[in-house]
């Protein structure tokens, strides 16, 4: 006796969070029926493994059919087939482009392309997350970003309306989307210890602050491109370093607002002016795209190895940073 | 020219890509109905095109306005070659065509083509203007309604209940014409589609006329089949009942509410039978008695000996081509002897339904059922369909008569069936002989027996149990005692029927789903031999059947069946048997006796003792359902002269009581006692019997089931309902097949089947399946296909646990529990931000909080039809109510046909994914269709058929799917009272709207 033909179909579409969630890890029928084994969900409904086989397999085809649409989250809302109450709905698609923070890092800022679609099967390796689960990541990263580049308006809110994420996913994929265009490179090791939450939180002041889209809300691609004037401008930094009164000026107001406030003062005043240089020549040659590429590598180098190598506390860093900058403004030519 | 039929073409969406080139679309509509045709504008270069067309406007005979669908095609328009169809949409204007029902039809429909499935959507507002001479009905009934509910719709009140209608047509099946040859399967598949909605058409429009020939308004009951019958063509059969219906001006009267959809019949029976005619008054569908009436298989032996439709031995008694109940006139009657008589003149005194008004019934005699196998020929004249008329008269005379013997003179709870393997087709029919009141059949005022009836305070619960037929003459033996609830008159020890449990009844405990399975090879053969071959097995399947039944009903401790549906299956070498009803404890019935098991070989040691550990094996399993389903009647043993001297000596052997079948010996009474029911293991088969006995494992713990409309002992519904579809087909083994082989095979995939489906459902505990039907059929040789719809309702457990008391109490108890619903609800939503809540309250108000919503949507949907909106909720049951809710207008009867087929099948999923997208797309089409007439839900929904046939060698499958429903607009009760005053409900539910609608 075999079983050729085996199916549930509710009036309203059964969802099952956790066989949604072994399916979106990627598992196959069989491990996600072992998983499920091992979960004792067994001893708990008294159910036998051909139950459960027959569940899963079942849920799985629900799902494999539903994929479809949730590659473009409002055709879920509006399509007739599956009935499924809003909430779940909303369930389906956050999971959905919910993605692992190992995986992201080892895409970011790469150029989301196939060939490093290829590279998946490396990555699962060395992750340890199943080359299916990392497809479908890839995939949702590349799909949002082909569907919001050229597109006007703020990027988030794009996000949002085009695949209905929450305000927090579709904040991650606006830094994801915003990383891959400007392929800042990420995976150096010097850069390992980073999590994607720090890169995110660099993307949004970068989107606010740097894109095209800070100075004129209207154009395409607004809020994905730096603002290449923006850079340009930032040439005229080098005289911080470059004209010789103007750093002995600078350092020395940081340093009088800073007395007394800084554990690591000393060591701050002692190497101000190479912190300085550090920081003004990763700004200047921002017009070379390698350059913005190897911007957070840069930075690390420059900046934050000197300061971690003196031990600095990361509020004596913020403290610092900001004062760095305000003063700027007090110095003749910058006013 | 009675009509004028309008339609507009407004727009569509999610079209299909059908320019590779432009990843675009340009795509035109045609409009047709009957023979005309008109076109849109082409919309290029879009995949949501606007057409906003004019209206199209058909001038049309009412006559084709219920024959004809409304087709719509959507196509691409193709400037080199030929257009391309992307899909069709058939819409049936039925509803529109009497007044209270829909009077427009406006939404969206999902395109649909029997190759790629649903193709994007198109909207569509639809209207038919109806001159004023609709009193020349010549060949058109339109104003006649018709419902697919087995019971008086809620918003209506029955003034007079006419009886049996039926009908049918034949045509060729275009699947067979030459022209198939030639043609693509897709043109072959709209052929077929368009042809069974025409012929359905066709047959309710029939149908109707003979409703007002007898003077009715509505069609209650209504149960469409089609027989696929091959080569010889395609048959569309249909049954009813004709009623005269009045709208219910103030439908508060009728609280549909949480709990058993006719709470409002909670009348006593009168209890003292003998002339029906005085109590106009009776509790509503008083059931009665008895039935092991296996009257059925003395009827095979006659009738099904030959296939050949001549030898008969029927009497016809000067039947015309099967019009039914021509005399609907009033009939006064006084007496019982007259009442009788009156109903004799009816041609078939049967009735559909399955639910009653109070006092409609007033006793029943037991199951009646007739079989019939016959060879199909190919049908030469469609106009004239008389050998298929006359096959069904033959068997309806059949069951008029089994009636007849059981003391009866009607028949309730009537249905019809057939199962068709090549040429042999075997027609089934059956139902319950039952003695009606007659007041209902007749134009007298209700109301005066209603009143009448409150005043009678008879000890309820018990009139429908006492036995209609003369003891001292009975049809068959039985055990008869004094009722237990009234002392006064005798009833039987076991009550088979195939109606609702009537819901003045008094139960004992909690009922629960009892299913019999058998399977038997046959021989492949042909033609003549294979029929008497199938006849000469079925008089055995149908007592095997009913001694499963039997044995499975005392193992539960309980002593009747409600919603019995016996339901043979032939294929090419077996014949499959499953029959399914719901068991209760009746109080009036005796307790049963529990099963005895005796050896044939008493002095065998080992053996003996192997006996005596299977009983009480059985003995436990007894007392622990006993303890499952709650059943703890009183004790009291010596009652006022129980026992009745006759039958004293009757112990009764399983395999002794059909009194038809000579073939089967009398066993040996001498063992057992007085009450025990005797298990004789003689050999491995019996041992077959008793193991597969003890190994149906009842549900787990916080699951019932139950085929009925409502389960007995459970009170307390919550708005929780999922409707289902489960198929399952298996491919045996061919090496060896034995028919114990067989059996388990069966059985097994019944009893995982329901395992599989209290897995899915667990979420919903403590839930109940209702309205479990379960449909056999054999497409192979080897393959068995199993098809199950049901409902799962999550019920209130610590309500329900206290509303099982005595019916006497339910009304006031009714009361407080709506209030305390009411006030639990608002309660309920603000503690459900705790998610892993262990207890189903906070399971109960998850999913109220998205059903308000969804109807929150609805209605702004309907407000202004935008095509932003959210889809609305459209819930779909197999039952007549919705629970927590009133049914507040019935739109117009669901009946959709669709062929799906596929030649790609591995790239669809392979079989379990085509069926599965099918299905889900005719949940959809039904949903959509539902919406478009202004409803939200589909009560007694059914698939009536569902027949899938697959050739994975040639990367093949095709699939019919035949359902019906009835499309209602219903309310929340807590949204009707609640919101004057319960505030935080009011509040509540308007955020949940809100929320949703964000989303």
């Amino acid at each position: 006796m075999t079983s050729e033909l085996d199916i549930f179909v509710g009036n309203t579409t059964l969802i099952d969070e956790d066989v949604y969630r072994l399916w979106l890890d990627g598992y196959s029928v069989g491990d996600a029926v072992a998983l499920r084994v091992r979960s004792g969900i067994l001893e708990q409904t008294g159910a036998t493994a051909a139950v459960l086989q027959s569940d899963t397999m079942d849920h799985y085809r629900t799902f494999h059919m539903l994929e479809r649409l949730l590659h473009a989250p409002p055709k879920l809302l509006h399509q007739l087939i599956y009935q499924i109450p809003p909430s779940r709905q909303a369930l389906l698609i956050e999971r959905y482009y919910a993605f692992d923070e190992a995986f992201v890092r080892e895409v970011l800022g790469k150029k989301l392309s196939k060939g490093t679609k290829k590279d998946l099967d490396d990555i699962s390796t060395k992750t340890g997350i199943t080359l299916k689960s990392c497809r479908r990541q890839f995939d949702n990263f590349k799909r949002v970003f082909k569907v919001v580049e050229e597109m006007r308006g703020s990027l988030v809110d794009n996000i949002q309306q085009h695949f209905l994420l929450s305000d927090r996913l579709a904040r991650d994929y606006a830094a994801i989307v915003f990383f891959a265009n400007n392929r800042f490179e990420t995976g150096k090791k010097k850069l390992q210890y980073l999590s994607f939450g720090d890169f995110a939180f660099c993307a949004e002041l970068m989107i606010q602050n740097w894109t095209l889209g800070a100075v004129d809300s209207q154009v395409d691609d607004m809020d994905m491109d730096l603002d290449k004037e923006f850079l340009q401008d930032l040439k005229e930094l080098k005289v911080l370093v470059a004209d010789k009164d103007l750093l002995d000026l600078h350092k020395s107001l940081v340093c009088t607002a800073l007395r007394g406030k800084l554990g690591v003062f000393s060591e701050m005043e002692a190497n101000f002016k190479n912190l300085s240089r550090g920081l003004v020549n990763v700004a200047t040659k921002l017009t070379h795209n390698k350059d913005v590429r190897d911007l957070f590598v840069d930075l690390v180098e420059k900046f934050v190895e000197p300061c971690r190598s003196d031990h600095w506390p990361l509020s004596d860093v913020r403290l610092f940073l900001n004062q760095y900058s305000a003063s700027v403004h007090s110095l003749d030519g910058f006013r | 020219m009675p009509g004028k039929l309008k339609v507009k073409i407004v727009a569509g969406r999610h079209l299909p890509v059908m320019d590779r080139a432009s990843d675009l679309t340009d795509a035109f509509v045609e409009v047709k109905f009957g023979n005309t045709t008109f076109k849109t504008d082409v919309y290029p270069k879009s995949l949501n095109p606007q057409w906003n067309s004019e209206w199209f406007k058909f001038e049309v005979d009412d006559e084709d306005l219920q024959d004809e669908p409304l087709q719509i095609t959507v196509l691409d328009h193709d400037t080199y070659s030929a257009n391309d169809a992307i899909g069709k949409v058939y819409i049936d204007i039925d509803p529109l065509l009497y007044s209270e029902a829909a009077t427009v039809i406006s939404g969206w429909f999902p395109i649909y083509d029997t190759i790629h499935g649903i193709r994007g959507e198109i909207n569509v507002v639809v209207k038919v203007d109806l001159f004023n001479d609709l009193n020349r009905f010549r060949q058109s009934s339109c104003g006649v309604k018709f419902f697919c509910t087995t019971s008086i719709p809620k918003c209506y009140r029955a003034v007079i209940i006419h009886g049996f209608v039926e009908e049918l047509v034949v045509n060729e099946d275009p699947e067979y014409q030459w022209i198939d040859r030639i043609r693509t399967p897709r043109a072959s598949n709209e052929a077929r589609q368009r042809l069974i909605s025409l012929m359905s058409g066709e047959l309710q429009r029939k149908i109707g006329l003979k409703v007002l020939e007898m003077r009715g308004n509505a069609v209650v009951g209504y149960l469409q089949c089609f027989d696929l019958e091959g080569e010889s063509g395609l048959v569309v059969r249909a049954i009813g009942t004709a009623c005269t219906l009045d709208k219910l001006s103030s439908p508060a009267a009728f609280l549909p509410a949480c709990n058993s959809p006719s709470k409002e019949m909670k009348e006593i029976p009168f209890n003292e039978d003998p002339n029906p005619n005085t109590h106009s008054s009776g509790p509503s569908t008083p059931l009665k008695n008895q039935t092991y009436s296996f009257s059925p298989s003395k009827s095979y032996s006659r009738q099904s000996s030959s296939s050949d439709t001549d030898l008969s031995l029927t009497p016809k008694t000067g039947m015309g081509s099967g019009s039914a109940g021509k005399e609907g006139g009033p009939f006064k009657a006084l007496l019982r002897q007259q009442t009788q008589s009156a109903l004799e003149q009816r041609e078939f005194p049967f009735f559909t339904l399955t639910a009653f008004p109070p006092g409609f019934l007033v006793h029943v005699g037991g199951v009646v059922s007739a079989r019939s196998v016959k060879l199909l020929d190919r049908i030469h004249n469609p106009d004239e369909p008389e050998t298929r008329d006359a096959w069904w008269a033959e068997i309806r005379q059949e069951i008029k008569s089994h009636a007849k013997a059981l003391g009866c003179h009607a028949v309730v709870g009537y249905s019809e069936s057939t199962s068709i393997c090549e040429e042999v087709c075997i027609l089934s029919a059956s139902g319950t002989a039952a003695v009606l009141n007659p007041r209902f059949l007749q134009d007298g005022t209700v109301e005066g027996c209603l009143e009448q009836r409150l005043e009678e305070n008879l000890p309820a619960g018990c009139g429908f149990c006492h036995i209609p037929y003369d003891e001292l003459n009975m049809p068959f033996p039985a055990h008869l005692t004094y009722c237990y609830n009234c002392r006064k008159q005798k009833v039987p020890d076991v009550l088979f029927t195939t109606i609702d449990l009537p819901t003045d009844a008094t139960v004992i405990g909690k009922g629960c789903l009892i299913q019999a399975r058998l399977c038997r090879l046959k021989k492949k053969a042909q033609a003549e031999a294979n029929a008497t071959a199938i006849s000469n097995l079925l008089p055995f399947m149908e007592y095997e059947v009913h001694t499963q039944l039997m044995n499975k009903l005392k193992l539960k401790g309980m002593n009747a069946l409600f919603g019995l549906r016996i339901q043979i299956t032939v294929g090419e070498n077996m014949l499959m048997g499953l029959a399914s009803a719901t068991g209760v404890y009746l109080a009036a019935l005796p307790t049963p006796g529990g099963i005895q098991i005796a050896g044939k070989t008493p002095n065998d040691g080992s053996y003996e003792q192997h006996i005596s550990h299977m009983q009480k094996k059985i003995n436990d399993t007894i007392a622990k359902n006993k303890e499952l389903y709650e059943i703890n009647p009183p004790i009291s043993e010596e009652i006022i002269g129980s026992p009745i001297p006759e039958p004293r000596q009757r112990s009764r052997l399983l395999r002794s009581q059909s009194e038809s079948s000579d073939e089967v010996t009398e066993l040996d009474l001498s063992h057992g006692k007085k009450d025990a029911f005797v298990l004789e293991i003689d050999d491995t088969d019996a041992m077959e019997d008793v193991h597969s006995l003890l190994t149906d494992v009842p549900p787990p713990s916080g699951f019932y089931s139950c085929n009925t409309e409502i389960m007995p002992g459970i009170n307390n519904w919550t708005s929780e309902i999922q409707m289902f579809t489960s198929v399952r087909v298996i491919r045996l083994s061919s090496l060896n097949l034995t028919n114990q082989a067989l059996n388990k095979n069966f059985n097994d995939l019944c009893e995982n089947l329901l395992k599989s489906l209290y897995f899915k459902l667990r979420s919903m505990i403590p839930c109940c399946l209702c309205h479990v039907n379960f449909t056999v059929s054999l497409p192979e040789d080897e393959l068995i296909q199993v098809t199950v719809t049901a409902v799962a309702i999550t019920f209130d457990k610590n309500q329900a646990l206290q509303t099982t008391k005595a019916h006497v109490e339910k009304s006031l108890q009714r009361a407080s529990t709506d209030n305390e619903e009411l006030l639990q609800f608002p309660l309920e939503l603000c503690s459900d931000s705790l998610p892993s809540h262990p207890f189903p309250p906070a399971k109960a108000v998850t999913v109220e909080k998205t059903s308000p919503m969804g109807e929150g949507n609805f209605r702004n949907r309907s407000a202004a039809p935008c095509a932003n909106s959210t889809v609305g909720v459209v819930k779909m049951t197999p039952l007549s109510f919705i629970p927590g809710a009133k049914i507040t207008k019935y739109l117009g009867i669901i009946n959709m046909f669709f062929i799906r087929e596929t030649t790609s099948l591995r790239e669809e999923g392979g079989v379990s994914g085509f069926l599965h997208a099918f299905i889900a797309e005719v949940f959809a089409m039904v949903r959509a269709h539902v919406a478009a007439l202004g409803g939200n839900a589909v009560v007694s929904y059914i698939m009536k058929q569902c027949v899938f046939m697959e050739n994975p060698n040639k990367n093949q499958a095709q699939c019919l799917i035949n359902v019906s429903g009835d499309a209602v607009v219903f309310a929340r009760e807590s949204e009707l009272e609640v919101v004057s005053t319960q505030q935080p409900a009011a509040n509540c539910q308007p955020a949940c709207t809100g929320g949703e609608v964000t989303t």
